[in-house]
């Protein structure tokens, strides 16, 4: 076991010094990420996610478990595999951050200004979403991506997150297709999956939520886009916001079939 | 009361393969925070296992180990229904144990 | 017979409601900006696109929208008034390398970087460089640094898209994100005979 993980350190290490005859650094990267996966701590969330979804809380005392994620009260099974999804009591279409805020108001009691305001965990302060967003995830494991396209909002949150896509804009002239619009593209050494195609979408869409190592945290795909427009120099996307709903529909539709495996581990 | 560890443990024709993973921030004591002040460190010191209350690992640790641990080790003589348990502790007296049994 | 009617109204009513690309576009647009804040140096004003950046969101432009993009941005190229478009080559390599400015995150008082290796290989040394551009690698030993060149190599830098409409490099001097001086040492960086990507 020692013995393997030398040699495949050597053959990072070789890769970076240029002597690589066998591999090119992308291919290296891969290795060092396999041999990341296990003992991802992204299933440390994920134990403290379960117990946040059964545990009564909130003014109201009462557990998550009467909160519907689309596919009925409580059912948490092959629920991310079908989000961004039209839910019918809230007449427009939710992704599973925004669902799961809306539960923890209007079931538990919550003011959703407490959740929403500073939604992603760092240091000490722990985001209750990402714990709960690792194990609702966690449960499609293995499923397909279905997120239904079937609704006229659901047909139209697609349609305005493509638009948004390719919307170009602030001091950098940059659209989220800038780097996301090509195939076997890089940003330095970090592959970018062109999320306007089947094949790349799947590999990309199916493993977020995931423990970003330089982050030390889980991170879901409402952070995954704040992060990206902070890099794109625009202001600051708004949580749960229809942009990132919409740009979300068009990622999941996107990667319609793909069979989910998060939470992943990423650098 | 620290976070629970999760531990694995898979017995193959009496070798015991270990894998736990240990929720700790691991803070080296070497970073500055925003402001420029030091973040005070915060690191697991030893981590001892046993198997049927037998040691079976020692280890000491330092700063150079990176947040939320992932340790996986094996050894011989261990089979169904014996029982493992790991404790962690670090430099601030804390520290946490859990024990699992082999399946 | 009810049924078959009902479902035929709904179906018409369905296709009728749903709206055409336009529609779309524009209400996109109202929501994207009512679902972003300002925060730091980054005012909700970044939102507001100029001419080209509007025509390069809808992708891909015609023939004759690249000509009049290209013509536009032409025109807006500064170039220096002292006339001279070279700089130090090694100033140009830490600005190649910064990613900083810009962001909400930065502070607006410390110079922002090209972050060319972003996108680009420029030095045989750093390895780590991406490929969303084409490589820059021995850019000037294969063209030299004639007046013409020197005078190209600026104006791409200030804005690329005066030679390729729609182009994905930032438009670095027209949108203030470097200075003139900063332009000039990546000049330097890909020209000078002595620079690391010449080498």
């Amino acid at each position: 076991m020692i013995r393997r993980r030398m040699a495949a350190a050597m053959l990072a290490a070789g890769a970076i010094f240029g002597a690589s005859a066998q591999s090119s650094p992308e291919a290296e990267i891969a290795k060092y990420r396999e041999q990341l996966a296990d003992g991802n701590p992204a299933e440390l969330w994920e134990v403290r996610g379960e117990a946040l979804w059964k545990q009564k809380r909130g003014s109201k005392n009462v557990s998550l478990e009467s909160c519907d994620l689309g596919k009925g009260t409580g059912v948490v099974k092959g629920a991310y595999a079908e989000l961004p999804r039209y839910f019918a009591d809230t007449d427009r279409v939710m992704d599973l951050e925004t669902r799961l805020v809306h539960c923890m108001v209007t079931q538990q009691g919550f003011k959703e200004a407490d959740i929403t305001t500073r939604p992603f965990g760092e240091g000490s302060r722990r985001s209750d979403l990402e714990a709960l967003s690792a194990w609702i995830a966690s449960e499609s494991q293995g499923v397909r991506m279905n997120a239904p396209m079937n609704h006229a909002k659901e047909i139209e949150s697609y349609r305005i997150g493509e638009k948004m896509f390719h919307f170009r804009g602030g001091p950098h002239d940059f659209a989220c297709a800038t780097c996301h619009g090509e195939s076997g593209k890089r940003i330095r050494l970090q592959d970018l999956p062109n999320l306007s195609e089947r094949k790349d979408a799947q590999r990309a869409y199916t493993t977020w939520p995931a423990y970003r190592v330089s982050q030390g945290e889980v991170r879901t795909m409402q952070w995954r886009l704040n992060d990206c427009f902070r890099q794109q120099r625009f202001p600051e996307l708004k949580f749960g916001s229809e942009a990132s709903i919409a740009l979300t529909s068009y990622l999941a539709g996107n990667a319609r079939d793909g069979e989910y495996a998060g939470p992943a581990i990423k650098r | 009361m620290a976070d629970p560890m999760r531990i694995r443990v898979a017995a193959r024709d009496g070798t015991v393969n270990v894998k736990i993973l240990m929720s700790h921030e691991m803070e080296s004591g070497q970073r500055k925070d925003s402001a420029g002040k030091i973040v005070p460190a915060h690191f697991i010191r030893n981590v001892t296992a046993t198997h049927q209350g037998k040691s079976v690992l020692l280890a000491q640790w330092g700063p150079a180990i990176s947040k939320n641990p992932f340790l996986e080790f094996s050894f011989k003589g261990g089979q169904k229904g014996d029982k493992i348990t790991v404790t962690w502790e670090d430099n601030t007296g804390d520290t946490r144990t859990d024990e699992t049994t082999i399946n | 017979m009810r049924i078959l009617t009902v479902m035929l109204v709904l179906l018409l009513a369905g296709c009728a409601a749903a709206p055409n690309d336009d529609e779309v576009s524009a209400r996109a647009l109202k929501i994207l900006k009512a679902s972003f804040s300002e925060r730091g140096q980054a005012k909700l004003d970044r939102l507001d696109q100029d001419e080209t950046q509007k025509l390069c969101s809808a992708a891909p432009v015609s023939k004759d929208a690249a000509v009049h993009i290209e013509k536009v941005n032409a025109a807006l190229i500064v170039y220096p008034k002292d006339g001279r478009l070279m700089g130090d080559w090694r100033e140009g390599e830490k600005i190649a390398q910064s990613g900083i400015g810009k962001q909400y995150s930065d502070d607006p008082k410390r110079p922002a970087g090209g972050n060319c290796y972003a996108c680009h290989q420029v030095s045989k040394q750093e390895i780590s460089f991406g490929t969303i551009g084409p490589s820059l690698y021995n850019y000037g030993k294969l063209r030299g640094a004639s007046e013409a060149v020197q005078r190209y190599t600026y104006g791409k830098i200030y804005n690329a898209q005066a030679y390729s409409a729609c182009s994905n490099m930032p438009r670095f001097g027209h949108n203030g994100v470097l200075t003139e001086q900063q332009i000039k040492h990546l000049v330097a960086l890909l020209l000078d005979p002595a620079s690391p990507a010449n080498q």
